[in-house]
């Protein structure tokens, strides 16, 4: 990845993956103790997301709009629940999806009070979690992803989002409804 | 004796109401009945049944968010010296401030510690 590639004047994907990178470490390490080790970053156009397990999508509306998701396997899913509400999970079940959405929230949510701070003020919608087999995710528009994957013990998970100017500065376009991204399921 | 208190926690996630309620029996305050609600209409619903002396309230949640929970809480005379603390991802400046003057008692950042929610309230209970 050309580390000073520039999203827009101002903000560049480098950046970004550094705020994702603060962000999750901090979330996982305050609400979950875990301790996870980042990848190399790398930029996707479309979105970056298993064949299959678990996937959570949180949307970002206002100054600057798109996305940020959270993927992973089902086990790390387990893993994260587990550690989360202290209780063991071997299966998905609703807590388990719960806390996947919750921690897609805190993630994406830091990142966003991090991005406030430089591109304005920005909304966060309710994350929609989609667990399965042979899925696929895109972003209704042509748009850079920028992906920081994460491991821990040999399982992996990806924290990736996306985010362009609003062409549509208008105040109305930062009242509390948000685009959700469009979902393909195959 | 210690006075019990009973706890009212609203948050769309079912994960952090658990957290939370689990922190709550950590600290020495004598926690009673701890209430919960999704959003902020159902939170307004519970408190005109059941009579509680802390809500601890997130603020991004559908139908109504915690913002405008805490507007019409506090448009309610019986409640206006009720300790409310926002518990949410939202971190900016202009955010705690904006809670602050709708009549949040206290503010705690997601991602918190049991630590950070002890000390928010033991100021306030």
């Amino acid at each position: 990845m050309t580390n000073q590639t520039h999203i827009v004047e101002g903000l560049t994907q480098l950046e970004l993956a550094e705020a994702i990178r603060v962000s999750t470490a901090e979330v996982f390490s305050t609400m979950l103790g875990l301790e996870l080790s980042a990848g190399e970053v790398f930029v996707e156009k479309e979105e970056a997301v298993p064949a299959s397990g678990v996937v959570s999508i949180i949307g970002l509306a206002g100054a600057w709009v798109g996305s940020g998701s959270l993927s992973c396997s089902a086990r790390f899913a387990c893993k994260m629940a587990s550690h989360f509400l202290q209780e063991e999970y071997s299966a998905v079940t609703e807590d388990v999806l719960d806390t996947v959405a919750e921690v897609t929230n805190m993630v994406v949510g830091n990142v966003k009070t991090h991005l406030e701070n430089r591109l304005g003020a920005m909304g966060l919608s309710t994350p929609t979690v989609i667990y399965g087999r042979n899925f696929q995710t895109r972003g209704a528009r042509n748009q850079e992803w920028t992906v920081v994957p994460f491991s821990l013990d040999g399982e992996r998970m990806c924290i990736q989002i996306c985010v362009v100017p609003n062409p549509d500065r208008s105040e109305r376009s930062v009242r509390p409804g948000f685009p959700i991204p469009r979902l393909l399921t195959v | 004796m210690p006075i019990v208190l009973d706890v009212l926690i609203v948050d769309d996630s079912a994960a952090i109401r658990k957290i939370l309620q689990r922190v709550l029996r950590q600290t020495d305050i004598a926690v009673g009945t701890v209430y919960e609600a999704g959003d902020g209409v159902e939170a307004l619903e519970t408190l005109r049944k059941q009579k509680v002396g802390l809500v601890l309230s997130d603020i991004n949640m559908p139908n109504m968010d915690g913002l405008e929970f805490l507007t019409h809480l506090r448009a309610e005379p019986a409640w206006q010296k009720l300790p409310v603390v926002m518990v949410s991802t939202e971190g900016t400046h202009a955010k705690v401030l904006e809670a602050v003057e709708r009549g949040a008692s206290g503010y705690v950042r997601k991602p918190f510690t049991a630590d950070q929610i002890k000390e928010k309230l033991v100021g306030l209970i």
